[in-house]
């Protein structure tokens, strides 16, 4: 009953419009920046290392190098600042957290593309209207 | 004690804004609570109102005097009884309804519970003392350290902080904000953390 509750008041900020993605892939963010009165959109293009479970469909963490520094961005899924999600690339991954790329650069730093995965059961991803996100609570 | 209502916590999560910014709420199913006594000026002397919330099944089970008291008025019996100080208290019959309507987003309220039972616990969990060193052979980890003098008073002050018994008391939680007030499922929402654990019953008082 009680947990009921908390589920209902979650869904009213689900958002079907995102695709599915995983730890490892290659995503490309579009955040809303408000500049005064006006809104953009900045690209943020990097690798998922985290997701994590828990109220507004739990937080993912992309990572970056900029300028040969590491940059992080750490938001809950159904956050209104999320103009858009593209996957650009699987990864081939064996851990849910990929926090070991923390300490390594260069060539060590990088994760296996999956072969063949749109012929796989993962929807396709360059298309927004993917198939609705599963469940993530 | 001003106007208020009693409560049930639900559980705790994220809201979000429309601007992006997460927020930490407290979700509490509050009322609705029947007025079951006005206390008067010319009678008891102050003014309030009494209100009932949580209703018993067995009937059986409530003492005599106490149902004396809700059958005075066709009442069912109710779990809890508490008063409040409504400055409009004239306005409410016996047997009327309070519900979360009371609260408005932005309003500053206080929460009154019983915090979370810890058990016997030690001083750095009761009363955040530092403890001794953890190495260099100190064998000193979690002890309280000195309790006071020596020979002058020859004895430890009464009201020495030490180990005990921790928690389950009553506690209030003041100036948390009202995020949200959904009036159709009787909740609302909080900012911040308010005493006891889930389903545990809460006060909620309007600064």
């Amino acid at each position: 009953m009680d947990s009921q509750i908390l589920r209902d008041l979650d869904n009213e900020y689900k958002r079907d419009d995102l695709p599915e993605f995983k730890t490892g892939d290659t995503i490309e963010v579009g955040f809303k920046i408000r500049e005064g009165d006006k809104v953009r959109v900045q690209k943020f293009r990097g690798l998922c290392i985290s997701k994590k479970k828990g109220p507004l469909g739990g937080t993912f963490t992309v990572r970056k190098i900029s300028f040969s520094v590491g940059v992080e961005k750490t938001i809950p899924l159904y956050s209104p600042l999320i103009d858009s999600i593209k996957v650009i690339r699987r990864g081939k991954v064996r851990k849910s957290k990929l926090y070991y790329l923390r300490q390594l650069q260069g060539k060590k730093a990088r994760v296996k593309e999956l072969r063949d995965w749109e012929q796989q059961a993962a929807p396709s991803s360059s298309s927004p209207e993917t198939k609705p996100e599963e469940k993530s609570l | 004690m001003s106007q208020g209502l009693i409560g049930k916590k639900i559980g705790m999560t994220s809201i979000c804004t429309e601007e992006g910014k997460v927020i930490p709420v407290t979700v509490i199913q509050a009322g609705p609570c029947t007025v079951v006594q006005k206390k008067e000026d010319e009678k008891d002397g102050y003014t309030a109102l009494q209100l009932g919330y949580g209703t018993i099944k067995k009937e059986h089970k409530v003492p005599n005097p106490m149902k004396g008291h809700f059958k005075k008025h066709n009442l069912p019996c109710f779990k809890t009884l508490s008063e409040f100080r409504f400055p409009e208290s004239t306005d409410y019959e016996i047997g009327a309804s309070v519900d979360v309507s009371l609260f408005e987003e932005g309003d500053s309220v206080l929460v009154t519970g019983k915090s979370k039972g810890r058990g016997f616990t030690g001083v750095l969990k009761r009363w955040n003392m530092s403890g001794g060193p953890a190495s260099h052979g100190s064998r000193a980890y979690r002890i309280p350290g000195a309790q006071g003098q020596c020979a002058d008073p020859a004895r430890v002050f009464k009201g020495k902080r030490g180990p005990g018994r921790y928690g389950n008391k009553k506690t209030t939680i003041q100036n948390l904000e009202v995020i949200r007030v959904l009036a159709d499922k009787n909740l609302i929402l909080v900012k911040g953390s308010v005493p006891g654990p889930r389903k545990g019953l809460l006060i909620i008082r309007k600064k």
